[in-house]
């Protein structure tokens, strides 16, 4: 099974939030030699009961929905949501770029972020952090972009999912 | 309202309300406050055992022998660490545990304070649960709640690590009602259109076969009636794995006797060659399915399991039913009776049957004067079968060879380390069986290599007064390793020779134990009636011929058509794909 060309998926857990559910959840994907490309976590609820943690794996369809059964199984998880399966939905992440550089680099450092609506959070005479999100491939465009005038170092935040459409998943 | 009560008195309120008799357990700096509160009362009893590791083998031998929870109580750091082989076997095997181990007081946890360990962290993924209780408001409820975890849904090890503050604080703890958790909800009844077209399946096959295993057990033995009951109405065959031996019963007309590795030829082939297979609570485990390319490739597959990451795991099947083996069966039965169904026509399957039956693969030549294991076990078997034994073992040659020659016909009599293959199993699952059954005859089948693992045990044995049996299958090796050294490793015998062995004799008597010796074919049924005849523990040391093999078998990697049958089966050189397996 898995010889079969494997898929990337977008996959929203949504978990009590308890101390060690990530560390559960985490473990569950190294323990299983399952990938995880990107993850995120946060608290959703009004009443912080209640945590969504978006991880984005690939592999299989076979491996992908054995990773469905292996995360329900876990006692804290209330739902798994494999959001590519389930249709239309937002994938979005951020980035926090740090460029240096002065004269030409500066300036089309600046032009740059204007076309992807990069937003300078920190300025410098020497050096701009910029505020970029979107979709993966649109930060990963970013970055390679700001390579070429004085990319100094990256934090991204992983990708957020949610589905399209007035319902909740 | 109740007044409030130290966690230490509510721990043991709890256990009590939930109905606990027997804890196994070891004391330590961290549970003192509990152990205080056990000296106080005398409605659970103590078992106190050698090792914390025996602790919850022996758990798991109360546990799988009566379908209760097992109850262990250890220590922190090492008291803790012992105890993971144990979890950890009782995952695999999905024995109902609660185990409960001491911790370091909240305020020291992250100090590397003596006797710290991260016990919730080591066993996060050994677990089916666990908890780290901060408060003893909580204790209560996690208590009940993690009983209710380990037994229901596919049944698991749940530990409670409590810290030693938490023993000793004080809070209120009222005696919860149902217990309902609000994400963890196991699917009990299977989907009726899919029982339905299962029925249909079944109906319809001309070469059926039931393939059975643990999860009839721990359905509970109405499960195991229910079995019997739809094999008779559809007429296949069935087949158990090393789990689920007893939950059919080994003398039936239409049992083929345990599948796998060590299986026999009929069951193997006829798992190849069958057009319909419904799995009952089995996993289609690697010691089960062998080369997965070539499983039973001309078969539809119907899988019943409670627990859904099983399904197509390892094997793609058609219909997959969700829900407990038991329930399923029932609604399975029903439908198949409400529509009148007979079984199609089998006569030319139970012919083939038949012919692969005749190979007579769990069959071994006496040759000469030895004492051969499986001759030991056979007579071991038919000596006490009148008393419906409980039998447990160890791992290696000896456990598959009891799994071959012994023949169960209830459920909860076979008490084996599946999953783990945990040498040391046996003498405390044994212990553990017989406080649950104090009158019942309780016998482990050791290999001298194994029971060296756990044989402190034999302490505890005497102290509680417990009439086990060990019967240990001595063949001077650790006689497993050396027949995957034979088939894969040229005869290098690295380091599986069972050397100082101890006079075993002298060491039961000298914990108090009765010892005999079996050491030829002539003295093997006085040495088994002098056994039985020995109203307290008796250790057996039975001496059997050393290089003895386990046949049946296929070869890690092989298929099920490739099986060995006896040690005269020409076998190449295993290649580097099929050493690599286990
Ligand atoms: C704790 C543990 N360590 C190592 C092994 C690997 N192992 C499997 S069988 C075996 C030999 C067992 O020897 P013995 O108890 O004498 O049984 P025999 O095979 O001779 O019947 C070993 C070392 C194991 N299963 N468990
Ligand atoms: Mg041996």
């Amino acid at each position: 099974m898995k010889h079969l060309p494997s898929e990337r998926h977008t996959l929203s857990i949504i978990v009590d939030n308890e101390a060690g559910v990530l560390a559960r959840i985490v473990g569950l994907f190294s323990a299983r030699g399952y990938n995880i490309e990107s993850l995120t976590v946060a608290d959703v609820s009004a009443d912080h009961d209640v945590s969504r943690i978006t991880v984005v794996t690939s592999g299989p369809p076979p491996v992908i929905d054995q990773i469905m059964a292996q995360l329900e199984r876990l006692v804290p998880v209330h739902r798994v949501i494999d959001l590519t399966e389930h249709g239309p939905h937002v994938e979005r992440e951020m980035a926090l770029v740090k460029v240096a550089g002065s004269g030409d680099k500066r300036v089309e450092a600046l032009r740059l972020a204007d076309i992807f609506r990069a937003r300078p959070v920190d300025t410098s005479t020497t050096s701009f952090v910029f505020e970029v999100s979107g979709s993966t491939e649109k930060v990963n465009q970013f970055i390679a972009l700001m390579r070429e005038v004085g990319l100094v170092e990256v934090a991204r935040t992983g990708v957020v999912a949610i589905a399209r459409g007035p319902e909740a998943v | 309202m109740g007044t409030e009560k130290t966690g230490a008195e509510i721990t043991i309120e709890a256990l009590t309300d939930l109905g606990v008799e027997v804890i196994f357990g070891y004391p330590g700096g961290a549970v003192l406050p509990i152990y205080d509160e056990l000296f106080k009362q005398n409605r659970i009893r103590h078992i106190l055992v050698r090792h914390e590791q025996a602790a919850v083998h022996a758990a798991e031998g109360y546990a799988r022998a009566s379908g209760k929870v097992g109850v262990v109580l250890v220590t922190s750091g090492p008291g803790a660490t012992n105890a993971v082989t144990g979890i950890t076997d009782a995952l695999m095997d999905s024995i109902p545990l609660v185990v409960l181990t001491g911790q370091v007081p909240t305020h020291l946890i992250g100090t590397d304070a003596f006797q710290e360990c991260d016990t919730v962290g080591i066993t996060r993924h050994c677990s089916k649960h666990n908890y780290l209780v901060k408060e003893t408001a909580k204790l209560g409820p996690v208590l009940h709640e993690a009983f209710h975890i380990a037994r229901s849904g596919r049944p698991g090890p749940v530990v409670i690590d409590i810290p030693k503050d938490v023993q000793i604080m004080k809070a209120r703890y009222d005696k919860p009602g149902t217990i309902t958790h609000k994400t963890y909800k196991p699917q009990v009844k299977g989907d009726l259109a899919s029982i339905e077209a299962a029925v249909e399946m079944l109906a319809a096959a001309e070469r059926p076969i039931l393939y059975t295993g643990g999860g009839i057990i721990n359905s509970g033995p109405v499960a195991s009636q229910l079995l019997r009951e739809l094999a008779k109405a559809c007429g296949a065959p069935v087949t158990s794995t090393l789990m689920g031996l007893g939950c059919f019963s080994a003398e039936h007309p239409q049992f083929l006797g345990m599948l796998g590795m060590h299986g026999s030829y009929e069951a193997n082939m006829a798992m190849n060659r069958c057009d319909l297979m419904v799995c009952l609570g089995a996993r289609f485990d690697d010691r089960v399915t062998g080369r997965l390319d070539a499983f039973s490739p001309e078969s539809r597959k119907i899988h019943v399991d409670i627990d859904r990451s099983s399904f197509n795991k390892t094997v793609r099947v058609d219909l997959a039913i969700q829900g407990d083996v038991g329930s399923v069966m029932e609604d399975m039965l029903k439908v198949w009776r409400s529509r009148g169904h007979r079984p199609a026509d089998q006569s030319a399957w139970w012919e083939q049957i038949a012919g692969w039956r005749s190979r007579n693969s769990f069959g071994f030549e006496q040759k000469g004067e030895a004492l051969l294991p499986q001759k030991a076990i056979q007579r071991l078997y038919e000596m006490t079968k009148a008393k419906k034994p409980i039998i447990t073992t160890e791992v290696g040659q000896h456990q598959m060879w009891a799994a071959q020659h012994f023949g169960f016909h209830e459920p909860n009599k076979w008490l084996t380390s599946g999953g783990l293959g945990t040498m040391g199993y046996g003498l405390p699952a044994a212990i553990g069986a017989q406080l649950a059954f104090p009158s019942a005859l309780v016998i482990d089948i050791a290999g001298e290599a194994s029971i060296q693992m756990n044989i402190q045990e034999l302490g505890t044995a005497v102290q509680y007064r417990l009439p086990v049996k060990i019967f240990i299958i001595n063949n001077e090796y650790m006689g497993m390793v050396r027949q995957w050294q034979e088939l894969n490793h040229g005869s290098r015998y690295s380091e599986s020779y069972s050397d100082s062995l101890p006079d075993f004799v002298k060491l039961a008597e000298a914990y108090g134990w009765k010892g005999i010796v079996i050491d030829s074919p002539d003295n093997l049924d006085d040495g088994i009636a002098a056994m039985l005849d020995h109203s307290g523990p008796v250790l057996v040391d039975c001496r059997v011929s050393k290089l003895a093999n386990c046949f049946p078998m296929i070869p890690s990697g092989a298929a099920h058509t490739d099986m060995i049958l006896s040690a005269a089966d020409e076998v190449g050189p295993a290649d580097d794909d099929a050493k690599a397996l286990v």
